[in-house]
């Protein structure tokens, strides 16, 4: 019983006895498979969800074309529960027992991590779709959200350029927060910003008050805010009560996106700051009409956010480099991929050969009363991603630590 | 029944349990491998490593009566020994692993620094789960914290072991935990020959504590643990001193859960504190309930066969695993406290297999089966 | 002074939520030795209940609609939990509390399935907007409508227990159950009396919550752990022990939290129970028993 099930689809696999890679061009007669791999259960499932929606709606959608290389995709769903281990396990039945040509998949760092080296062992291909920490570059990977040149600094520039000498830093106590604070205090030492106060809080504790009271202690001018979840729900009903206008404290925040505003309640956002390279009000034709697919999909209450347009553009990004390269094959599609143009719903987005990583435009939005987010300043136009932070000077220290890794 | 017939079901029964064990390692030694994919073996590994935690939790809940909501801090530090000594060897002498460098740390911690050694880090993910364990023991057991009371400590200690791993981002990884462990003692963990050893490892290793933990529930101090786990201030009154019994069972299978966190590291290539909080630490228990408490062999094929069923479930539609598992807790305790080796025992008591007698199946060979009906019958009070 | 100011206020609040979750478990610990890890997905439920009503009231009075309807609809989950499940596992501690975290984790996915894997927001009325200055601390009316709702509580508690029939018959059984037994008492009825209104203080415990964050699948997995303790450290059945104990954990945690942070906070606050245990390991209030052990 147990290896009847266990070995049900193990089919030709076994003759590989020492090969480290396992065949995955995912090209098997007349489709082409490919895996999505997002929490559908557990806590971050409540993000993912949108991403993973987000991807099946590219992907029906290039099938509606007439497919890649005259396939239909076919999409293998997976969960990765929100648990790191099950997703590096589920990459690894992807590439293995499945065969995918590629994966996309992934939200947090604790994620990608887990998956990475999978992806590196079996030379797979995955798209992960929402922005990060940057100081990592794998050849596996094509990171299609924003790594930190491309968010976290503009944020700060912005913050700088409207005055703000004394700044919070809150965070849930994971990687990303902590890893971005470690280079905004970079940052901020050398812009004559202090950072006046560090505090991190356990993901999903809703007991905010003691954070708020430390915080409202030091009176700083402004926050910088990378909570994660449902934190941000305690956080910004806690802070809304001290009375404190935006106008006076703004909070900057790089994870509340469109889903979460209204989640949390726009009352309590209004008037405070986000960045991010799409918001749902972007103004260009693709974007309209991505919004209005999504929603004709999805439902009219539906709201669509950066992550979810960065798992869009990875299908189709992927889809394009497939057809330029004619074939699912990983180094062709990889080689293909390098400067590939895509009219993205966010405007021109370019895939940067070296880092995998995609020009994007920043966008700082302000949150309005509506629930939506409205773009007040931004870059002139795509930034060239910068994960290791090569072209700032304050960041040399940070970076010659990253000695035996991608960064240094 | 006659003395004579007692023998004759002992010796029977006997070998038939050697039949069993045999029969069971032949199917994991030679059968499995010979028909899995690398992928599905590393799988069957996993449920291997989790078959070792399943033991231990056996001996302290089956056979002790101590309920431990809290054994993924003993796998949790197994696994961190292990890691770290991994993360070590593979970034090699005077660099940082990986996290340490993002997290703004610029020289190796010196909890870190024996964890170069192989000799110190693998006796260590043993020993180390063995003596928290001990101390802990010491201390609850003494002032006679049991039963509820015991189970609700042990929840919160694991409660605040994957805070406490969650918060020191720059010792230990933070939520990440430690991932990209790619080689152990100079193999490389993604050469399927190699990963098929480690399969191996993990087979005689569960082999092994198996046959421990035989020896020890059939011991003298086996049955003392039981009298203990079934009245314990009789056990008190008959000179005995019941708080180095439990904490030596508890000990014992706290190095077990370590021995299986040790293994797991290099198996998976990843550990983080979701692997050992709270819900994991629970979910180890119903392994343990589902193939049957104050059985060794029904921990082994519960822990199998509920993350064999979580896999695979989990993989078809995922919503369903979480009713299930909710469902395995109602229905296996509330109407079959003795799981699936007390279903087997009832079937082959009803249909006569092995001739038994039709009397409660208490044979010698299974000492323990009279009293596993109320493990729990120690009073809350 | 200001800052200790605010966080005795703060310490405050999170305790009086406590005291709320943790009445109902020392009352059913205590009086049948039950342990109820489903007790968490009672605060749920109640958080749930606040919710809908919000949606078929509106914001302004549904709020105090939702108290005592969330009181009925959580202690009516309880009833249930006791008559279909608890009931038969009597005398079997250890096994009560695996079986009710399997049905935790059912009601959880049930919640997730009927309410969305997301979490919902429940919105607070206009009156409960803004904060007032209290010793140079400011604090949320929000906070302090939840420390009233926690007063009333414990006094109708009180007073149940101490002026009404119910009441005293319910003390009988938690002191004694054989000998309430043999005086005529029906020791089930009494228990099944028990288990409504301790999970129904639950409930209540859950609209409170929805005042100061989100509601959602998971909310009583980030507070049952924390109640258990208090029990614990409170002694069995121990009205005074749970509100004392409860206390004190919410301004231990506030205060450790201010002066380092949240994640030391827990750890700091476990390791000071585990100490008391060893000082007091029946808790701070005993019941006084003949029990050998």
């Amino acid at each position: 019983m147990l290896l009847g099930s266990a070995c049900a689809d193990t089919g030709g696999e076994n003759g590989l006895a020492t090969a480290a890679s396992c065949d995955h061009s995912g090209d098997q007669g007349d489709t082409i498979k490919v895996g999505v791999l997002q929490s559908l259960s557990g806590t971050m499932a409540i993000s993912e969800v949108t991403v993973h929606n987000s991807q099946l709606l590219a992907i029906e959608q290039i099938n509606e074309a007439g497919g890649v290389l005259g396939k239909q995709i076919e999409p293998i769903i997976e969960d990765g529960a929100s648990d790191w281990p099950t997703f590096a396990e589920k990459a690894e039945k992807l590439l293995c027992s499945d065969r995918v040509a590629t994966v996309f998949g992934g939200w947090t760092s604790a994620s990608r991590k887990a998956m990475l080296p999978v992806f590196e062992s079996k030379d797979g291909l995955l798209w992960y779709p929402v922005q990060y920490e940057g100081m990592e570059q794998s050849p596996n990977i094509f990171y299609t959200g924003a790594t930190t040149n491309q968010q976290i600094l503009p944020g700060m520039e912005y913050l700088k350029e409207q005055g703000k000498s004394e700044i919070f830093l809150v965070g849930s106590d994971y990687v990303f927060p902590r890893t971005a604070n470690e280079e905004i205090k970079a940052y901020a030492a050398a812009n004559d910003i202090e950072i006046v106060g560090e505090e991190y809080i356990p993901l999903g504790d809703q007991n905010v008050s003691t954070l708020v009271n430390k915080v409202v202690g030091t009176e700083p001018d402004a926050i910088f805010n990378t909570l994660n979840g449902d934190t941000n729900t305690a956080f910004f009903k806690e802070w809304k009560t001290k009375g404190i206008s935006p106008d006076d404290v703004p909070i900057m925040s790089v994870s509340v996106e469109e889903e979460a505003v209204r989640a949390i309640g726009p009352e309590f956002l209004a008037g405070h700051l986000a960045a991010w390279n799409y918001y749902q009000t972007t103004d260009t034709p693709e974007n309209a009409a991505f919004v209005e697919a999504y929603k004709a999909k999805y439902g009219d209450d539906t709201v669509t956010s950066d992550p979810m347009e960065a798992g869009y553009v990875s299908v189709n990004l992927w889809a394009m480099a497939v057809e330029k390269a004619g074939s699912t094959d990983k180094d062709s599609v990889r080689e293909a991929a390098a400067g590939l143009e895509f009219a993205a719903p966010e405007g021109p987005v370019t895939v940067h050969g070296k880092t995998q990583h995609l020009f994007k435009t920043a966008r700082i939005g302000l949150i309005g009363e509506d629930g939506q987010i409205t773009q007040i300043d931004g870059s002139d136009g795509p930034i060239e991603p910068d994960p290791c932070l090569e072209d700032y000077e304050w960041a040399e220290e940070f970076r010659e630590a990253q000695d035996p890794y991608p960064c240094a | 029944m006659s003395i004579a017939s007692i023998r004759k079901d002992s010796t029977r029964s006997a070998w038939i349990r050697r039949g069993t064990f045999l029969a069971i390692g032949l199917l994991l030694l030679v059968v499995a491998p010979a028909l899995l994919s690398g992928f599905r073996l590393a799988l069957l590994g996993k449920y291997l490593c989790f078959a070792i935690v399943a033991i231990g939790i056996d001996i302290a809940w089956g056979y002790g009566g101590m309920l431990t909501l809290g054994q993924g801090v003993f796998f949790g530090l197994g696994a961190y020994c292990m890691g770290m000594m991994l993360k070590l060897q593979e970034v090699g002498p005077g660099r940082l692993p990986d996290f340490m460098a993002w997290s703004g740390i610029r020289e190796l911690p010196t909890l870190w620094k024996p964890f170069y050694s192989a000799w110190f880090a693998i006796p260590a993910a043993i020993l180390v789960p063995m003596a928290v364990a001990a101390a802990l023991g010491a201390a609850v057991f003494r002032r006679r914290v049991r039963g509820p009371y015991f189970a609700i400590m042990s929840q919160a200690l694991v409660a605040a072991f994957a805070v406490l791993l969650v918060g020191q981002q720059a010792l230990t990884g933070g939520t990440n935990g430690l991932t990209n462990i790619t080689r152990i003692l100079g193999y490389d963990l993604n050469n399927t020959a190699n990963r098929r050893g480690l399969y191996f490892v993990a087979v005689l290793c569960l082999g092994a504590t198996y046959l421990l933990a035989r020896q020890v529930v059939q011991s003298r101090y086996g049955r003392v643990l039981m009298a203990v786990r079934d009245r314990e201030d009789r056990v008190r009154f008959l000179g005995y001193n019941p708080t180095i019994i439990k904490v030596v069972a508890f000990s014992l299978s706290a190095g077990m859960a370590g021995l299986a966190g040790a293994l797991f590291v290099p198996t998976v290539g990843i550990i983080s504190p979701a692997t050992i909080g709270v819900v994991p630490s629970i979910e180890m228990v119903i392994w343990v309930a589902l193939g049957g408490r104050g059985t060794l062999i029904g921990a082994v094929i519960g822990a199998v066969l509920v993350n064999l069923a979580k896999t695979s479930l989990s993989e078809a539609y995922p919503g369903g695993w979480l009713y299930l598992q909710g469902l395995l807790f109602v229905v296996v305790i509330a109407f079959a406290p003795k799981g699936l080796a007390g279903l087997a025992k009832l079937f082959k008591r009803r249909t006569g297999i092995a001739g038994q007698p039709q009397t409660d199946g208490s044979t010698v060979a299974e000492p323990p089966s009279t009293g596993i009906a109320e493990p729990a019958r120690i009073s809350a009070k | 002074m200001e800052a200790f100011a605010g966080q005795l206020l703060s310490g405050l609040s999170i305790g009086s939520v406590l005291i709320l979750i943790a009445l109902g478990l020392t009352f059913t610990f205590g009086q049948m030795g039950v342990i109820n890890m489903a007790h968490g997905e009672f605060i749920m439920a109640g958080a749930y209940t606040a919710y809908v009503l919000q949606n078929s009231l509106g914001q302004d009075i549904s709020l105090l609609v939702a108290v005592p309807v969330a009181f009925a609809v959580a202690g009516t989950f309880g009833l249930i939990l006791e008559m279909v499940l608890i009931r038969r596992l009597y005398g079997r501690p250890l096994d009560t509390l695996l079986v009710t975290w399997g049905v935790s984790l059912i009601l959880q996915q049930l919640a997730r399935d009927i309410f969305g894997a997301p979490n919902v927001q429940v919105r607070a009325p206009q009156w409960l907007g803004g904060s007032v200055t209290l010793a140079g601390a400011q604090i949320a009316i929000s906070r302090m409508f939840i420390m009233a709702l926690v007063v009333l509580c414990v006094v109708g508690i009180w007073l149940f227990l101490n002026r009404l029939p119910q009441g005293a018959r319910m003390r009988a059984v938690m002191q004694n159950r054989q000998l309430a037994s043999c005086s005529g008492l029906k020791t089930h009825g009494i228990d099944r009396m028990t288990f409504f209104i301790g999970s129904g203080l639950a409930g209540i415990a859950g609209v409170a919550l929805t005042l100061i964050g989100s509601t959602g699948p998971a909310l009583g997995t980030f507070y049952i752990v924390d109640a258990f303790l208090v029990v614990v450290v409170g002694g069995l059945g121990q009205v005074r022990g749970a509100i004392i104990a409860a206390t004190a954990l919410g301004l231990l945690n506030s205060f450790v939290e201010f002066s380092t942070g949240a994640s030391i906070a827990k750890v700091v606050v476990f390791l000071a129970i585990a100490a008391f245990l060893q000082i007091r390991p029946q808790g701070m209030f005993v019941m006084r028993s003949r029990a050998l052990t």
